[in-house]
């Protein structure tokens, strides 16, 4: 049926058909090629001018431009990172007949050091060709004179001056800033994430640490560009297009170069960490670890002398000892606790136990040892605190059990990040059952509870920590998160840093918040206070809280000097405090490390702190 | 002089033997060659690249007579099998394939990965030849309908993995078929009404981002100087400093400093149009425009209807990709990755391309053993 149908089919009709068909083909690709003739005319002899000017006159660049970075100052307005010209030697490849000729020559007029220029001749063989390098930077005044008088006998070779980041303070506010140094692979691996690359295309530093990282994204700015054409020879003939780039935000900070600088005077050579925040809202007014270290060595890239020094030294410079300071809490967790002790009413406001010196365990003959050998006496949850009984607590502690010290201890933030604006922050410990089952794979003993009740064992805080939660006391149970910024502003407007405060820690009995704050207040007030020797005469109210840490030194594996070690064992000084008592303004941490007491030397250290922050009148202008 | 002629003659005839088509072997050879020049530039001297090349024009020479030698009867029986090989492979590749830059466009056999799509490249067409060759003609409109049917469902296939620029190759391929065939001038229209109605839908469901932002680009290339405008600028600059004369072998400034990107691979158009200038594109036209003739007529000439529309469909997918790979570099089509054919460095096609070309010969060179039967 169906080759019947094709034998009948009309042959000749057909041939026709697909002739006009191929026919029409062959016109239509004719047509076609004639566009293209028609566009390739255009391209090469109409407009042959326009693109053999863009070609041959020696191609068009985009020549991207870097932001400005944003400034940051303290609460003030007093500059603490602003950014300075800095000069420095280029070389354009491409322009360069004979490279070692011309670094030969030029290292006639100025130094230039051999590591200098084999580091050069590297980028060389990594960059492309027409890109400007550095061969030499920072250079001084004279040198860009030397220079620049005999630059027309160098072709190819500026003085090009860059904005680089300082720090006019040196080594005081590097724990919270930290600094700005060259992009690095795992650097540019997390802007090609954050699709943020390109915008980095004429950006030669970023932030590494500190607030500078944290706020990054803040600080950079938008990148502007400009498209240039230049001729053969590499001098600019004019600027086709330019979008100028859009500077990063400023950024205000809480803190106060006046405190600032106290605390470093304080501290001296010894090494610890001061902070003080306002309870109110989370903003951190002093943020200082002793020792500290120049940040400007890094903005430049640091020598590798200095980095291994920093790197080696005994003291940990390097170190934010603020919040990566890792401290058994010791005594300054008392009020914590006895809160606790409080809400599940496992003592009362009048509940009072005989303290012998020592505190057993029931059918155990170790004696757990008050600081005290001889005992307190009678003691309640007042004195207690106030005279930082230790078998009071141990006592107390083992009737709370771990498991409800762990839960509530928790709410309140030990154990836990503060949230504070930079990403140096270590991970403290507040145990539990579980973690000592994860942890040592041992079961948790009653012993453990009694050495977590004096805030040793194995509970750690960091000196941050322990604002935040004596914060939530102050605050009846709101935590704030501390901020180091207050406000990030550019032309555009003012951005102010969230100072929420989040409710941690409810209580069934608000009277219980005030006993606690009555025993800090009776430490600092009474004649039997730990503190009361610190702030005899202060012309402010304040309450606190002392600690006295057996040593466990912040590193562990840290290489010790002979000498040195002794030293080393001595006990940690801390002090948690608060003024003025009726409604607080300022709560601050001092721990210092290796001295002894908390009342003899913590103590006296947050009263100089609190006078200067009264008689300046930091913190009154809101 | 005369014996020299008869020399030539004598192996024209010996060609003949071999089922070769003489001016179309001829006009390949030219585009060839005339592509190493251009490629030995374009690589920047390399001559590890040009004898990559000589080495895969070889094999796909070898292709393009083995080929030739196949009666297209034989090739006419083959097709519909042929075509739905290919279709299970494609679904194939769609369930189990390997993913290479984003696509999944290969099949793993073990000891090679291969593309089915290459295989549909030559199997639509010659499939939906087979079957409105199997009517008369001009085809009836729902003979049309299954031979759109047959075009659409590996388009679709293809268009998933995704490859956009294949897919619609293919569909072109099987559309000259039905267009060859004579396909009523109002229903051309009315398909071409049919499908630009279809863009907007294609825009927003079937294309990927990546490729919105070519069409986008093509549409402004200044708009994006730094990102994906940069290829196109750089491809202009290129073509336009040409001028009329060119810059001289190896001498754009364009191409061999490095301004020019894949300047051996989609781009080298724009190498030729940079060093050899108009004159050199011209030449190059020519030579297209010959063996683009030359398809067409060994087409008219052929013997049945099936040879007409295979060779003829074949021809002019040759045709599209030359157009389109132009267009592209010049600024007149968005770039999607077509090759300028038979003179781009490398690229899958080369083989299925010069398989086509023998089709084409056996279609040319066996019309008189077909006459005897």
């Amino acid at each position: 049926m169906l080759k019947k149908r094709i034998a009948m089919q009309d042959v000749a009709a057909e041939t026709r058909l697909f002739n006009h068909r191929a026919i029409f083909a062959m016109a239509f690709v004719v047509l076609m090629f004639s566009i293209i003739i028609v566009n390739m005319y255009h391209l090469q002899v109409t407009s042959y001018q326009v693109y053999q000017t863009r070609s041959e006159g020696n191609r068009i660049k985009v020549v991207p431009l870097a932001p400005n970075r944003g400034l940051i100052t303290d609460r003030n307005g007093i500059l603490l990172a602003d950014n300075r010209p800095v000069f420095s030697l280029e070389l354009v490849p491409e322009q360069i007949d004979d490279m070692a000729a011309t670094l030969a020559e030029l290292s006639t007029l100025i130094e230039i050091t051999e590591e200098q220029q084999t580091h050069f001749l590297k980028e060389v063989r990594q960059q492309r060709r027409f890109n400007s390098i550095a061969v030499k930077e920072q250079l001084n005044d004279e040198e860009v004179a030397i220079i620049s008088v005999n630059l027309h006998r160098f072709p190819g070779v500026t003085v090009e001056a860059r904005l680089s980041r300082h720090y006019p303070f040196g080594d005081l506010f590097t724990h919270a800033l930290g600094y700005i140094g060259r992009i690095n692979s795992s650097d540019l691996s997390r802007l090609e994430e954050s699709d943020q690359l390109a915008n980095y295309a004429a950006t030669r530093d970023i932030g590494k640490i500190g607030l500078e990282r944290y706020y990054e994204s803040e600080l950079h700015g938008t990148m502007g560009f400009q498209e240039v054409e230049v001729n053969n020879r590499g001098r600019l003939i004019r600027v086709l297009r330019s979008v100028p780039a859009s500077s990063g935000k400023n950024i205000r900070l809480n803190l106060d170069v006046g405190l600032q600088l106290t605390a470093q005077q304080i501290l001296l050579e010894k090494r610890g960490a001061i902070v003080a925040m306002d309870p109110r809202d989370g903003a951190v007014l002093a943020f200082y670890s002793n020792p500290s270290y120049d940040p400007n060595l890094f903005v430049h890239g640091i020598s590798s002398t200095n980095y291994n020094a920093l790197l080696n030294s005994p003291d940990r410079p390097l170190i934010n000892r603020v919040t990566q300071g890792i401290y058994p809490p010791a005594s300054t967790i008392k009020p914590h606790l006895a809160l606790l002790g409080l809400e599940t009413n496992t003592i009362s406001p009048t509940t009072r136990i005989w303290d012998p010196g020592f505190f057993q365990l029931p059918g155990v003959e170790h004696r757990y040892r008050d600081w005290k050998r001889w005992g307190h006496g009678w003691v309640d949850v007042y004195s207690a605190i106030v005279e930082s009984c230790d078998t009071f607590f141990y006592d107390m502690g083992v009737k709370l059990g771990i498991d409800r010290i762990f839960d509530y201890m928790q709410s309140m933030g030990f154990g836990e990040k503060s949230g504070i604006d930079i990403l140096e922050e270590s991970n403290t410990n507040m145990p539990s059952r579980g973690w000592k089952r994860a942890r040592h794979n041992q079961p948790w003993y009653h012993g453990d509870t009694v050495a977590v009740s004096i805030g040793q064992g194995y509970w750690t805080i960091n000196p941050l920590q322990l604002l935040v939660t004596t914060a939530v006391l102050l605050n009846n149970g709101d935590q704030p998160t501390p901020h180091l910024a207050k406000e990030l502003s550019n032309e555009l407007g003012t951005d102010i840093v969230s100072t929420e405060l989040k409710t941690v820690t409810p209580v069934v009995n608000a009277r219980n918040w005030q006993v606690i704050r009555d025993a800090m207040l009776q430490t600092v007030n009474t004649q039997k206070g730990t503190a009361f020797n610190a702030f005899r005469g202060a012309t402010y109210t304040s309450g606190g809280k002392t600690g006295t840490a057996q040593i466990v030194s912040i590193a562990q594996d840290a290489k010790y000097d002979a000498n040195a070690i002794n030293e080393r064992h001595r006990d940690n000084a801390m002090y948690v405090g608060y003024a003025p008592a009726e409604s607080p303004t300022i709560v601050i941490s001092v721990t210092v490390e290796n001295v002894g007491g908390g009342g003899s030397t913590a103590a006296p250290i947050a009263r100089q702190m609190l006078d200067y922050y009264f008689s300046a009148g930091v913190n009154t202008d809101e | 002089m005369n014996e020299s002629l008869a020399h030539a003659k004598n192996r024209i005839s010996r060609l003949a033997f071999f089922h070769i088509d003489t001016p179309l072997l001829l006009g390949l050879l030219a585009l060839i060659s005339y592509g190493l020049i251009i490629l030995y530039s374009a690589s920047g001297q390399s001559e590890s690249m040009v004898e990559g090349q000589i080495i895969r024009l070889g094999i796909a020479l070898a292709v393009m007579i083995g080929f030739a030698q196949i009666n297209p009867q034989t090739i006419r029986r083959w097709s519909l099998p042929l075509f739905l090989f290919g279709t299970v492979l494609l679904v194939c590749v769609l369930l189990f394939g390997h993913i290479g830059k984003g696509a999944q466009r290969w099949l793993d056999l073990g000891f090679m990965k291969f593309q089915p799509s290459e295989i549909m490249k030559l199997a639509v067409p010659m499939a939906i030849a087979w079957f409105i060759s199997s009517h008369n003609l001009p085809p009836r409109v729902h003979h049309l309908l299954i031979g759109f049917l047959m075009c659409l469902i590996p388009t679709i296939l293809i268009a998933k993995q995704p490859d956009l620029g294949t897919s619609i190759l293919i569909s072109t391929a099987g559309i000259f078929v039905l267009f060859m065939a004579g396909m009523s001038w109002k229903l051309i229209g009315f398909v071409t009404a049919l499908l630009s109605a279809f863009a907007p839908i294609l825009w927003t469901f079937f294309m990927h981002d990546y490729q919105r932002r070519r069409v986008l680009t093509f549409l402004n290339p200044e708009s994006d100087p730094l990102g994906s405008g940069y290829h196109i600028i750089q491809s202009k600059i290129a073509i336009g400093s040409g001028g009329v004369e060119g810059k001289g072998w190896m001498q754009g400034t364009q191409s061999q400093l490095e301004f020019l990107p894949e300047r051996h691979t989609d781009f080298i158009f724009s190498v030729l149009s940079e060093e050899f200038g108009l004159i050199g594109v011209l030449i190059l036209l020519v030579i297209y425009l010959f063996i683009i003739g030359r398809g067409l007529l060994i087409a008219a000439r052929a013997q049945d209807n099936y040879s007409k529309l295979v060779a003829g469909s074949f021809t002019l997918t040759f045709f599209v990709y030359v157009f389109v790979n132009i267009g592209m570099v010049s600024g007149l089509l968005p770039v999607v990755g077509v090759p300028l054919p038979l003179v781009s460095y490398g690229g899958t096609s080369m083989v299925t391309m010069m398989a086509a070309f023998g089709i084409i010969m056996s279609v040319s060179t066996h019309k008189r053993s077909l006459a005897k039967t």
